[in-house]
């Protein structure tokens, strides 16, 4: 058995926490600071991003030019392991292939899952985003209000790093002063965008993205993080002035082994494990919640996938934060006598209302950009700017023919040359080759942007997992069956996306480099492709109509709990990482107090 | 395209046994493995990002001795050496494109019969025209072929697929080149080295763009 830390496993731990990425590895950090004793399990191989990283590899050293395969979908260098869209042995079943009904399920399998390749782009939910149904009466209302979830956005922010702006935008909050790190200068490429997109009053502000632009103040956040508590304060103290400000180079997807950005692995994790009450297994595959006499989880059931043994482990609280369909998978297979419907689901909803991200994306060249000197732009790996939502007024007045927004992600600047660098160039080119394709290639590098937008999507009936009634995965656990569908709302912002971009980049004096696709069916990527999958196990105030309560504690099981998007009632345009682990973090510190008032 | 695609093009083309001109070696070897994908394996879902790897490694390669010289003809007519940087076959360009069609996953596998086909055209072409191999042609005679087959929208109907061709090519010579340390010096790329501190791009080249 792979432990990282104790050479076995204890008879019995405060709290097991399955999972190890933003949900696992906030939940196990609060947990383990302040005084708990966690069994973190994890069903993918341990990872050392300290010796792992490819941090300045070029793509020759690389197979393919470090290019994208099936076995490495985001390229050679992403920091993905045994993960993808399909994981070899470890099936799942979609319902349709049709286009708009697919869901495709992106799984990590590794220590720190998914947060150690992840965008980094860290956006706060704003008032709206938790109460969209009492605004435009679609989808549902969360049980709680962003000044619920305000102080611990501000705590991640603070224990990460994040670099961003306080602007004072409608529903695109501010953060505490001190929280976030000075954004990066913008790019040549970023001012035009900013100057020309004001001109048709889209608004340009810095990104949020969790990469520290200079050390973290670790005279300061400590005591903000872990009030009252000295050897919590003193710990996260040391490993903040361990961790190196960015060095202002190499992609953030291959992770970061100077610990510069956020990914589990680097900033949860260490100090989690220094406190001492943190124990980890790797490859620890759980299929279930175990219960006792009473109908409270005892503990889990998990393959080791090193040997194939099924094995047990016990705690006084079980936090699923396996990520939201998986967290929902183990629940529909934890049937008993008492729970037939599998753990959790006395309403019926357990895997219902799934949701990922609206995602429709534009490229264009730009002349003004074109032969422009040799400038380094590798910055913090793009995302210096976006654009927020920025069209609330109008959407509510009725004037938008779709009922919620999107924010702009913007990439442009003389990047890495790659594989990919001369691709289509021949549309601008005539076909040109030998000297005259150099000097066109050197004409042309650097002149190209990208739009990605990134919108919400109301949850529907159609959009839902259960589980296969035939298929299993290589260790006999059967697998989640997904079925997907979008509405008029989402093909309707996918069309808008389109639209905006071609009208910004026209604005830019520039020309889309594919086409512009008018038909929100076509525009819109098939689902699970933004890897923004939330929802399943929905907080509520009624038990007949959620999972959760408003402390994504079960209502049928009190010592279970999920940590992870499952219990998301929405799912805003602002990706949901830094949301999730806000939860996560209230979650733990809700258990912290129940545990100390020995109602757990 | 496939080898029937190839056997009819080289059927227009009216060819070497019309001719009575033998096939180079590097056309009739092409035609053989083209339509057969290898059956090699990947590097799977775990492989050692910090590692050097190089052509032929990780799966074997495909291309003849003679296949080579014709490749690495055609990536210099297309990335020939000038004043700033060498030309594409002078910094492993034929190795890059060698690995990438024999690559047991579905871009090598789709291109694979584009390239080695589109190659043993070339050669077929060269013999219809002048009697010897597309390498052996002077440059002017390359130039020629080329200057047909180069742009994929204005080829004529009967030269559209290996149009098609020749912009893959392109892309391929083009990947491999820029993908290096000479490809990135010859674009001004200056990045991926550590710095202390990032000042954003210098104030009069902002005002240059009338953005202050």
């Amino acid at each position: 058995m792979p432990f990282v830390t104790a050479k076995s496993q204890r008879s019995e731990y405060d709290v097991i926490v399955i999972g190890s990425g933003a949900a696992g590895g906030q939940a196990a950090y609060t947990l383990a600071l302040e005084g708990a004793r966690v069994l973190m399990l994890e069903a993918g191989r341990n990872y050392a991003p300290q010796t792992e990283t490819p941090m300045f590899q070029t793509p020759e050293l690389a197979p393919l030019g470090a290019v994208g395969t099936p076995d490495k979908p985001f390229g050679f260098y992403d920091a993905t392991i045994d993960g993808g869209w399909e994981v070899p042995g470890e099936p799942y079943v979609r319902a349709s292939e049709e286009p708009g009904g697919r869901f495709e399920w992106w799984r990590p399998r590794m220590l720190g899952g998914r947060t150690n390749h992840w965008g980094r782009i860290s956006l706060r939910n704003g008032p709206y985003d938790f109460k969209p149904r009492t605004r435009d009466g679609l989808g549902f209302d969360w049980p709680i209000v962003y000044e619920d979830l305000r102080p611990y956005y501000d705590k991640v922010e603070l224990l990460i790093g994040v670099f961003g702006s306080n602007e004072g935008l409608e529903n695109t909050p501010n953060s505490s002063p001190g929280c976030l790190l000075p954004p990066p200068p913008p790019l040549l490429s970023d001012l035009l965008f900013r100057q020309r997109a004001r001109r048709l009053g889209i608004p340009v502000i810095p990104g949020h993205k969790a990469v520290l632009t200079q050390p973290l103040d670790y005279r300061n956040n400590p005591a903000r993080l872990h009030p009252g508590n000295l050897q919590a304060q003193k710990l996260i103290a040391e490993d903040m002035r361990a961790r190196a400000a960015c060095a202002w180079a190499t992609p953030c997807a291959r992770g970061c082994s100077l610990r510069a950005n956020y990914q589990s692995t680097t900033v949860h994790l260490p100090p989690a494990l220094k406190s001492g009450n943190l124990d980890i297994a790797t490859d620890a595959m759980v299929y279930e919640v175990t219960l006792d006499g009473r109908g409270r989880a005892s503990g889990v059931s998990y393959v080791d996938k090193k040997s194939g043994a099924h094995r047990r482990a016990a705690a006084r609280v079980v936090v699923l934060a396996a990520g939201a369909c998986e967290s929902v998978r183990i629940l529909l297979n934890s049937k008993s006598a008492r729970f037939p419907q599998g753990l959790a689901n006395t309403s019926g909803l357990l895997g219902r209302y799934l949701m990922d991200t609206v995602g429709s994306s534009l490229r264009g060249q730009i002349p003004l950009l074109e032969s422009l000197p040799p400038l380094n732009e590798d910055a913090a790996d793009g995302d210096q700017t976006y654009v927020p939502w920025w069209l609330y007024r109008e959407q509510h007045a009725g004037k938008l023919s779709f009922a919620r927004g999107y924010h702009i992600e913007y990439g442009g600047g003389r990047r890495m040359p790659g594989y990919g660098t001369a691709s289509g160039l021949e549309r601008l080119t005539q076909g040109s080759y030998g000297l005259k394709f150099k000097q066109d290639m050197r004409r042309y590098y650097g002149s190209f942007v990208s739009f990605d937008g990134r919108g919400e999507m109301i949850p529907n009936d159609q959009s839902y997992c259960e589980i296969d009634t035939q298929v299993k995965d290589k260790w006999g656990i059967p697998v989640l069956r997904f079925h997907w569908g979008w509405s008029a709302h989402e093909r309707g912002q996918a069309a808008h996306m389109q639209r905006t971009f071609a009208a910004i980049i026209d604005a830019m004096g520039g020309h889309p480099f594919e086409p512009v696709e008018t038909d929100g069916a076509k525009a819109i990527s098939p689902g699970g492709l933004m890897i923004h999958e939330v929802g399943g196990a929905m907080m509520g105030s009624d038990p007949a109509k959620s999972v959760t309560n408003s402390w994504s504690q079960t209502w049928e099981v009190p010592n279970l709990f999920i940590a992870d998007g499952a219990v998301f009632v929405s799912n805003a345009d602002k990706n949901p990482t830094l949301t999730i682990m806000a939860l996560a973090w209230r979650t733990a510190d809700h258990i912290l107090e129940r545990m100390r008032r020995k109602e757990l | 395209m496939d080898r029937r695609t190839t056997i009819k093009w080289t059927l227009a083309a009216g060819v070497a046994a019309a001719a009575g001109v033998p096939l180079p070696a590097a056309a009739t070897a092409a035609t053989t493995p083209a339509a057969a994908p290898p059956g090699a394996r990947g590097y799977g879902t775990d492989p050692d990002l910090t590692a050097t790897y190089h052509s032929g490694e990780l799966w074997p390669l495909t291309l003849s001795a003679a296949q080579r010289r014709l490749a690495a003809t055609l990536a210099d007519l297309i990335i020939p050496a000038d004043e700033r940087s060498p030309s594409a076959s002078a910094v492993g360009v034929v190795d890059f494109i060698d690995e990438w069609v024999s690559a047991p996953y579905p871009a090598g596998r789709r291109d694979r019969p584009v390239v080695l086909d589109g190659l043993a055209w070339l050669d077929a072409e060269a013999v219809r025209r002048h009697g010897k191999g597309f390498a052996e042609l002077h440059s002017k005679e390359q130039h020629a072929i080329c200057d047909e087959i180069c742009d994929e929208s204005r080829a004529v109907p009967e030269r559209r697929e290996v149009a098609h061709f020749f912009a893959v090519y392109r892309d391929l010579t083009a990947g491999g080149f820029y993908s290096t340390p000479v490809g990135r010096k010859d674009l001004g790329y200056i990045g991926n080295v550590a710095s202390a501190s990032f000042e954003g791009p210098p104030a009069q080249l902002i005002a240059k763009l009338g953005l202050s």
